[in-house]
């Protein structure tokens, strides 16, 4: 389970619809609370694919070391990474599966024809087989 | 011990740690040793055939591996490697969104299947693509019937014709039963007992600069099966404005061309033909006649390159035209090269909408027959009467074996120039070939000559023919 308070939603979202009708990207940086991945920033970042932007999202490793150090600085975890479907429903795809990272959260926001509708959240099994849908609780509950 | 540090989502593999030490002299040496101490590590650093997978990067202290020896990269006693994501994804592109095969979709397809440039995912793209023929046809035919059954998933065909005798000679989708039938309906039926697995979407209208944008713009392919050259420009136009490849083929008597026009990658037909020949040079099919079998071979043809367009395999005839002569048995290629200064898809294009094609092919407008013109009523009433005029067949000795006006003087078009001197100027002269085209050139040619008292008879022997003279076989 993940929890996302709408502040952090917002972002998303709004990243989202800012690059529509390209993909989206960024990170989310928080703690585990009692096995709970509590999101306290979410933080674009640079879709740094080449081309078809508008299907694919990729971060650069150097953005990625920026976020593990960040992330380091401020005493947070790396949760996992958000990025927009546009024009698709926030279901992963057989490409998310493939070059999905055990134990990082997957968030999807669809943006349909530049609106943000909905917002999911996705986790990689073990056998790599499967993104499991899991819940997004929106209060933020801190220790 | 050289030290390979983890990324967060591969720390809880190691109880949590950052960094693990690992044995080994080279790269290859030390994943293997940190895989070996937390196996569950292999399947996510490396795929099933044992390469590093295409978003883990490993880098020795600031330089990517890959750029250096990859596995067999030396490590020293005090390196680090660093293991670091890269993180990707994206929504479905229509290549994974394309639909899966049924169990009875994949027998039929078995042979397909097994051709590894085509496969199960090949075979997937050929269900979700979509391909308009336009025309039912000679080329039409053979097309739309492979298309068929190679499981393209959804097939427009544009036609507003019926079936005539005439047709059967080449035509193989429609058969002696289906005479009198929308070429439409004959096609549909034929194509779904070949195929029900595919969606045939019938468009029964002659399509035109009104409608082209709006029926081309839902396929993937287009393939232009039609014999005439306003519809040919027509189909060129809508398909490079609207970003589609158009797969060519044009069959006269025992010859024919195939090319592939797609103006992203290569010329288009402007870029080969800038303009239409004057009306009447080039004799279509119905005037000058066709082996039943060419469009058999050129359909074909184009229907190979369609399915190589949507699989994307092979090399497709972009820039490449080739040209098949029946008689010879002989296939020659010509090389195509975009022009510079194409209105269409030049730099400097101009053009950026559909135009008026009859008038740009220089056909007068049906309606409008002009002054020149004559009909099969008018030269009856005038036999009837017994009217002193000359009827001048411009059809070659061949076709005036099949059949013939008795009394006309028989001089074909080609022959017409040195053989002015067989006509009187001063006489009436009504001209005539099978359908009108030859008989409209003759008509011009006679006016520029001095025959100031010429007709064009509409619809030639073949509308005579129809409405008056049953008798006679129309060919």
């Amino acid at each position: 389970m993940i929890a996302l308070d709408e502040a952090q939603a917002a972002t998303i979202r709004e990243h989202g619809l800012r690059t529509y009708p390209e993909e989206c990207c960024g990170a989310l940086l928080g703690r585990f609370v009692d096995g709970l991945a509590v999101v306290e920033l979410a933080w674009p970042i640079v879709n740094v694919r080449p081309d078809t932007r508008r299907r694919r999202f990729l971060v650069d490793p150097r953005d990625y070391l920026t976020v593990e150090r960040e992330a380091a600085r401020r005493g947070l975890e790396v949760l996992g990474f958000y990025h927009s479907h546009p024009d698709h429903p926030a279901l992963p795809s057989e490409f998310d599966r493939q070059h999905a990272w055990p134990n990082l959260h997957y968030v999807i926001v669809e943006v349909d024809a530049g609106v943000p509708r909905e917002i999911t959240s996705w986790l990689l099994s073990e056998d790599r087989s499967i993104m499991r849908e899991e819940r997004i609780l929106p209060a933020r509950r801190t220790a | 011990m050289p030290k390979i540090a983890l990324p967060t989502p591969l720390r809880p593999y190691a109880g949590g740690r950052d960094s693990v030490d690992a044995e080994g002299t080279t790269v290859g040496e030390a994943l293997a040793a940190l895989t070996a101490q937390h196996p569950p590590l292999q399947r996510h650093l490396f795929d099933e055939a044992g390469r590093l997978r295409s978003f883990v990067n490993v880098y020795r202290g600031d330089e990517d591996v890959r750029f250096l020896d990859g596995a067999a990269t030396p490590l020293a006693e005090d390196d680090t490697l660093w293991i670091v994501p890269s993180i990707a994804g994206g929504a479905p592109t229509t290549e994974e969104a394309a639909p899966p095969l049924t169990n009875d979709e994949i027998r039929r397809y078995s042979r397909h299947l097994i051709i590894p440039e085509v496969g199960l995912a090949g075979q997937r793209k050929l269900k979700a693509a979509s391909v308009l023929c336009v025309g039912a046809g000679g080329l039409g035919s053979p097309f739309s019937l492979y298309l068929a059954a190679a499981g393209v998933g959804t097939l427009g065909i544009v036609d507003f014709d019926v079936v005539d005798d005439s047709n059967l000679q080449r035509q193989i989708l429609h058969g002696t039963s289906d005479v009198g039938r929308k070429k439409l309906e004959s096609a549909a039926a034929r194509l779904w007992d070949i195929n029900p697995n595919v969606r045939v979407v019938p468009h029964d209208t002659r399509l035109s600069a009104v409608n082209a944008l709006d029926i081309l713009r839902d396929y993937d392919v287009v393939a232009d099966g039609t014999d005439n050259f306003p519809t040919r420009y027509l189909v060129n136009d809508a398909c490079v404005l609207l970003g589609k490849p158009n797969v060519y083929a044009s069959i006269y008597r025992f010859e024919g061309q195939a090319s592939v026009f797609f103006a992203e990658k290569g010329p288009c037909y402007r870029c080969l033909y800038r303009e239409p020949p004057p009306p009447g040079l080039v004799p279509s099919c119905a005037e000058g006649g066709v082996l039943g079998i060419l469009p058999g071979l050129l359909g074909v043809i184009q229907a190979t390159e369609t399915v190589k367009l949507l699989l994307g395999i092979g090399e497709p005839l972009i820039g490449r035209l080739l040209l098949v002569d029946a008689l010879g048995l002989r296939f020659r290629e010509l090389k195509l090269r975009k022009d510079p200064d194409c209105v269409l898809c030049g730099p400097n294009a101009t053009q950026r909408t559909l135009i008026d094609y009859d008038q740009f092919c220089g056909i007068p407008h049906p309606e409008a027959a002009g002054p020149s013109e004559m009909s099969v009523e008018e030269l009856k009433a005038k036999i009837d009467r017994g009217d002193n005029f000359v009827l001048l067949d411009v059809r070659e000795p061949h076709e005036v074996e099949i059949a013939a006006l008795p009394g006309s003087v028989r001089i074909p078009l080609r022959q017409l120039p040195e053989q002015l001197d067989r006509l009187d100027p001063a006489a009436e002269i009504v001209v005539h070939c099978k359908l009108g085209p030859r008989s409209t050139r003759a008509v011009k040619l006679l006016r520029e000559a001095g025959f100031p008292r010429v007709w064009n008879l509409s619809g030639g022997i073949d509308r005579w023919a129809e409405r008056i003279d049953p008798g006679v076989p129309r060919y």
